[in-house]
């Protein structure tokens, strides 16, 4: 099996590959590319994000095929993706940081900025904070409910769907932090920043 | 319900662990990537190193540093100490930094802090202020607390927000290395007059000093060194504590 992990020069994936790299134990082949070709040629494709929704869709655009190449592994070959943070409110079809930005609309929705409730929140949501599983997730498999998981996020994810959403989170409302729409999953917090727990997020992926 | 953090700081000079008392003073105790996980293994919720010296030092032991750490350590690292430009903090990243902590640079040159948070999105950029009472204000200080500045820390700290910084580390220069607590008026008047996150740090000698950071400081993360680092404490104690005293925490 390989595994790749998008290289779109948005943000700093140097956690999520060494997160990668210590579940796998060089057992599965982590490639951290954005090489169209190679992506094709993945069982298995992660798509963090860090920055703005639009820095992250602006890089996205920025390596030419690489969108229709992810479309072409999630949607018609339907094999497994990871978003992470901002690479899973990429799934959208549209977000509202900076500027009003196109997503990728895999998962109809939009990413609009958590309700402060007047500055009784501080943004960002920064920290460990809970998951509460809503509904059965392969990548939650031995994971329990109410785990702690790392966040770091000024933004939130509300899919039209709920049926798509595995897990949320309380601050302010109840977050979407985890979905699931068949091949695609996607986790609002940092498993790869999650201490055991996440990594065992991580293993679950890899194991789908 | 989000959690407030501990976060151990290890302060390094040429690849080892010290921590000063009042930035002088320099004791060593131990190597940083064994440091740092037995931090995280105990559950340690960010783990913090400062290159104290880095301004006038032999920089690259901290990249080593970081990067072994980082292959240790799954919680969040964050790196601060003579972070200059955007080349710093980008090679700090790549070397698996989570955040990237911003003190003489930010206030010589602002821009640095907007550019950053452009480039690289708000949650790796930490704004760290040092601030030093004076009369009924604080005053920043620049260059690990050698260089006034005559800057009103409030004030920066404000401008900071605006700026893009995703969160606030912010040292009393009073207390630091003093072991008599945070200065709580500091971090509670910088907390309410920003939205982002406040960590406190300098000060602590126990465990009340961080339960007063959170409850009275309205700090969302305590930092602490020298209480972790010299045994008095372990973070899993630290946690015990602040949650027998009905503070939100991760154990």
């Amino acid at each position: 099996m390989n595994i790749t992990i998008v290289d779109y020069k948005s943000g700093n994936i140097s956690s999520v590959i060494n997160s990668f790299n210590e579940v796998t134990k060089d057992k599965v082949k982590i490639e951290v590319t954005s090489d169209i070709n190679k992506i094709k040629l993945s069982d298995k494709v992660v798509l963090p994000g860090q920055g703005s929704f639009k820095s992250c869709v602006d890089g996205l655009n920025n390596i030419n095929g690489l969108v229709d190449t992810l479309n072409e592994f999630v949607i018609n070959v339907k094999k497994p993706l990871l978003g992470i943070c901002v690479g899973l409110q990429m799934f959208a079809d549209i977000g509202y940081e900076e500027t009003e930005t196109k997503g990728l609309g895999w998962i109809s929705g939009k990413v609009s900025k958590i309700d402060n409730q007047n500055g009784k929140y501080k943004l960002p949501h920064i920290g460990w904070n809970q998951i509460n599983i809503i509904k059965e997730s392969s990548i939650f498999k031995g994971i329990e409910n109410n785990s702690h998981m790392y966040f770091v996020h000024s933004y939130e994810f509300i899919p039209k769907d709920k049926n798509v959403i595995s897990a949320t989170t309380d601050y302010s409302s109840n977050l979407v932090c985890a979905v699931e729409k068949e091949n695609i999953f996607g986790t609002q917090f940092h498993p790869e920043k999650s201490d055991k727990t996440g990594l065992n997020i991580i293993s679950n992926f890899i194991n789908l | 319900m989000l959690k407030n953090r501990i976060i151990p700081c290890l302060d390094v000079k040429n690849g080892r662990v010290v921590k000063g008392i009042n930035f002088v003073d320099l004791k060593d105790a131990g190597d940083p990537v064994e440091q740092a996980k037995i931090y995280s293994d105990g559950g340690a919720d960010e783990i913090c190193f400062l290159d104290i010296t880095a301004s006038n030092e032999n920089r690259d032991t901290i990249y080593d540093v970081v990067e072994k750490t980082s292959k240790k350590c799954f919680v969040p690292l964050t790196v601060g100490g003579g972070v200059r430009s955007l080349e710093d903090i980008n090679k700090l990243l790549n070397c698996g930094a989570d955040k990237v902590s911003i003190n003489t640079a930010a206030v010589k040159n602002p821009e640095v802090v907007k550019d950053s948070s452009k480039k690289f999105g708000s949650q790796c950029i930490v704004v760290a202020i040092d601030a030093k009472r004076s009369g009924n204000k604080w005053e920043i200080f620049t260059h690990g607390g050698r260089n006034k500045t005559g800057i009103d820390a409030i004030q920066f700290s404000k401008k900071m927000e605006e700026s893009g910084a995703g969160e606030l580390l912010v040292t009393s220069m009073d207390r630091d290395g003093t072991q008599v607590g945070y200065d709580i008026e500091l971090m509670s008047k910088i907390s309410s007059n920003v939205n982002i996150p406040v960590i406190a740090s300098g000060g602590v000698g126990n465990l009340d000093h961080l339960v007063d950071g959170i409850k009275l400081g309205n700090a969302s993360a305590v930092l602490a060194a020298s209480i972790f680092h010299y045994g008095k404490y372990s973070v899993k104690e630290a946690k015990e504590y602040l949650d027998s005293k009905g503070i939100p925490v991760r154990i």
